[in-house]
């Protein structure tokens, strides 16, 4: 097998690992650190399942972006939902055969990598065309888009300039997952869409893209206005009440 | 003290362009010695104030989720960056709440991030120079906590939450502000923000008791130290002599005379104010809180009913269950000890509107409206109640509430601009301990959001009083109002309309 084939199939074992980890890690320093106070940002539901269905919106609707930029809100929401059907259109890459609603979703993954492409350029443009924006954006704010670009570039250049041979790509991916790696095909495209892929999950756990599991451990948008029906109190606070008489 | 100079009202309310250290000249008074010392804090600046800063960073990052989660989350999205009345009255870029936190963050990359200790540059870290730490004295002072962002912001994140960690990691170095830190010292001492004295505070009721007599020839109480009332009543000591303050106490008082309830202010715990919250120090906002505590259980009350406060309404809403065991199901000895004794029938604690709109309901007062019939009306959501806080059983009963009450009290009712209310309402400018004469130019400039809707209401429909449910809107706007133009006495209590409908004598 090729030496750049082994190369990246390393690169891949690799970065599962950071990504899984870290991501493992940081979800459990959020999940062990106590939220002290009652903070939901109010009107907040009431009740558990009230908390449930407000993260729903926020996840699926970027509810409070919505009322507070329509434009970034257009751009966000627009790269998300791509990026979401991109993903769920490169599932075909990991499973055999593929399922019939996968099958289905394929065009639509398509026609999702202009729209992802779409929505990261407004994004992009906004650092560049408001000034509040272009103030507090760091090279890592950037460098961050042109990666997803990047991406979403050499994806789509794969598939509409020039063709490379997705069943060897499968039988690739396949090859990682029953820890029996099989040759890449050369292709220059290729590798610099795979590479640019593993950068990504690479710095995930270490970047901003924490947000994504940030958003479940918010505790102002994920505690339930419940505070003069249930007493809540965090470990360490309980500790300053032992040493006290009633 | 700088120039004090109102911006111009803005023909649309769009963002100011961005202007670079527009308000770097703003701080308040650093604390003294003694106003430190008081609080268990470093009495000066001391000389390994970085290192400490560093590890009580770390602290933080560790008892608070919230700190730790946001300080992660921030996408530099920019959603929030048009939201703060400070930036939008000042156009300076560190009142972005986003950059507001990035000088905290900047930090936090430098010393807690793998990504920030190997690439600095890359990611915005900075290393905590005595300059960024004027800077965070500076501009961690230009934020009033009052989560406007946090509306906002696709994952929550509280500027407020990000404020308060900056303001508590100051203190432990020793470079506490004067205002708020002298004031906590006064709760201590003497039991009250305003330094009023058990005696003095007796001879501010009879007065009230004769004015009120006078008023309206009913014998209206203002009991203190009552043993056996049901109802403790904990109100912002503003409330005993500040105008227009001391309106709705007259009115609380008007209510619970009518209603026939008996009632009691403490002496142990003259004050609803907790600045605890302020300078985001647990312990501090707990020992406040238990003066509450010891006051119910000394007298044995059966209800505690807090005034019109807006962050006093936070503390007791949302915290004093935590760290005084002031609400209901707790388990445990030391919350059970007070739950036993609080009646459960009612909400504990009940804020004032929440006592009065139930009573309104079920038709126990005698009003009439028409008494309101020279003022037209408008309510500013303060914003401690509308986003950190509920009244009633549904989410928004903060809304509702008070302006149910206003309504029924009052014949003539606008709201203001869509956008300014409810949970989108703007900070009058004063809150979060900023309430001092040194950042009066910081606090009219921050009005300026408030200031444009109501003059949109007062020109167009004659909206000559707003009213308001906390001490610190009302003295931040009699101060600011005059700047913009208006009347200062346009500013008043919902228990000040109330206090003029209220017909005493019609039914006992
Ligand atoms: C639970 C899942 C997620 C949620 C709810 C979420 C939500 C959001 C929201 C609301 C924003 C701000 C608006 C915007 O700038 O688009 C944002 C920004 C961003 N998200 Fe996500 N996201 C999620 C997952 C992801 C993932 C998996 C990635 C990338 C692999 C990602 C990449 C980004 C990037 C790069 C930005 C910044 C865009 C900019 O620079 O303007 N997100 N996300
Ligand atoms: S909490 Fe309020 S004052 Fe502070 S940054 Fe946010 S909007 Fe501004
Ligand atoms: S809205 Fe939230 S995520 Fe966006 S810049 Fe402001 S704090 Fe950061």
């Amino acid at each position: 097998m090729a030496a750049a084939s082994v190369l990246f199939a390393a690169l891949f074992y690799a970065a599962t690992a950071v990504l899984v980890v870290g991501l493992a890690l940081r979800i459990r320093l959020y999940a062990g650190t106590p939220a002290p106070l009652k903070i939901p940002t109010t009107p907040a539901p009431v009740t558990r399942g009230g908390v449930a269905w407000r993260l729903v919106r926020e996840v699926a609707l970027f509810e409070s972006l919505f009322k507070a930029s329509l434009w970034t809100w257009l751009f966000g929401w627009v790269f998300h939902a791509a990026l979401a059907l991109v993903l769920l259109r490169h599932l075909r890459y990991f499973v055999d055969p593929v399922p019939a609603f996968l099958a289905f979703v394929q065009p639509f993954g398509i026609l999702a990598g202009f729209a992802m492409a779409g929505g990261l350029a407004g994004l992009w443009a906004r650092r560049f065309l408001v000034d509040r924006v272009r103030y507090i954006s760091t090279p890592s704010d950037h460098l961050m888009l042109a990666l997803l670009l990047a991406i979403a570039g050499t994806g789509l250049a794969m598939k509409y300039l020039a063709g490379t041979d997705v069943v060897a790509v499968k039988s690739f991916f396949l090859g990682l997952l029953a820890l029996d790696p099989q040759p890449l095909p050369s292709d220059a495209l290729l590798y610099a869409h795979l590479a640019l892929v593993a950068a990504l999950m690479l710095v995930f756990p270490f970047s901003k893209l924490l947000h994504a599991p940030g958003l479940f451990f918010s505790p102002s948008r994920n505690q339930a206005d419940d505070p003069r029906e249930r007493r809540h109190l965090a470990p360490w606070a309980a500790r300053l009440e032992s040493d006290r008489k009633p | 003290m700088a120039d004090v100079t109102a911006p111009p009202l803005r023909p649309f309310p769009v963002a100011p362009p961005v202007v670079p250290d527009a308000m770097a000249a703003s701080k308040p008074y650093v604390a003294n010695e003694k106003m430190q010392e008081a609080l268990g804090f470093p009495g000066s600046l001391v000389d390994d104030w970085h290192d400490r800063a560093i590890s009580k960073m770390g602290e933080l990052l560790g008892n608070y989720r919230s700190l730790r989660v946001y300080l992660d989350a921030c996408v530099h999205c920019g959603a929030c960056s048009d939201k703060c009345h400070y930036f939008l009255g000042t156009g300076d870029p560190k009142n972005m709440p986003v950059a507001r936190q990035d000088l905290m963050r900047g930090v936090y990359r430098r010393h807690f991030t793998v990504a920030g200790r190997l690439f600095p540059k890359l990611v915005g870290a900075t290393e905590l120079t005595k300059d960024l730490l004027d800077d965070w004295y500076k501009y961690y002072n230009q934020c009033s906590e009052c989560r406007r962002c946090s509306v906002f912001c696709p994952y929550g994140i509280d500027t407020a939450e990000v404020t308060m960690a900056a303001k508590e990691i100051l203190d432990t170095v020793g470079y506490g502000q004067k205002y708020s830190n002298e004031i906590i010292g006064k709760v201590h001492r003497i039991g009250n923000n305003l330094g009023l004295p058990g005696p003095a505070l007796e001879d501010t009721l009879l007065g009230l008791e004769e004015d009120t007599k006078e008023e309206t020839g009913a014998d209206v109480k203002f009991p203190l130290d009552q043993k056996g009332a049901e109802v403790l009543l904990v109100t912002p000591s503003a409330d005993f002599f500040a105008e227009p303050h001391v309106e709705s106490l007259i009115g609380y008082a008007k209510v619970f005379h009518q209603a026939g309830i008996s009632w009691t202010l403490s002496s142990h715990a003259s004050e609803a104010g907790n600045f605890g919250l302020f300078i985001g120090n647990y312990e501090q906002m707990r020992t406040i809180a238990l003066r509450i505590r010891e006051a119910a259980l000394e007298l044995g009350v059966k209800r505690i009913v807090v005034g019109e406060c807006g962050h006093a309404w936070r503390v007791a809403y949302s915290f004093w269950n935590t760290l005084a065991g002031i609400g209901a199901g707790a388990d445990d000895p030391f919350a059970r000890l007070l739950q036993s004794q609080l009646d459960s029938r009612y909400r504990q604690p009940t804020h004032i509107c929440e006592l009065t709109w139930d009573l309104i309901e079920r038709g126990a007062l005698v009003l009439d409206a028409g008494a309101n019939d020279h003022r037209i009306v408008t309510f500013h959501d303060s914003c401690n109640v509308a986003r950190a806080s509920r009244m009633g059983d549904t989410p928004g009963g903060q809304f509702e509430i008070p302006r149910a009450i206003v309504r029924a009290v009052s014949n003539r009712y606008v709201e203001m601009r869509p956008g300014t209310t409810r949970e989108a309402t703007f900070c009058c400018g004063g809150g979060g301990g900023l309430l001092t004469d040194e950042l009066l130019d910081l606090r009219v400039k921050g009005a300026l959001p408030r200031m444009e809707s109501l003059r949109e209401v007062a020109d167009g429909q004659g909206v000559n009083f707003m009213a308001t449910i906390c001490a610190i809107c009302k003295a931040q706007f009699t101060k600011v109002l005059p700047y913009y133009g208006f009347d200062m006495s346009m500013v008043g209590g919902v228990h000040q309309l109330v206090s003029t409908a209220i017909r005493l004598g019609a039914k006992s």
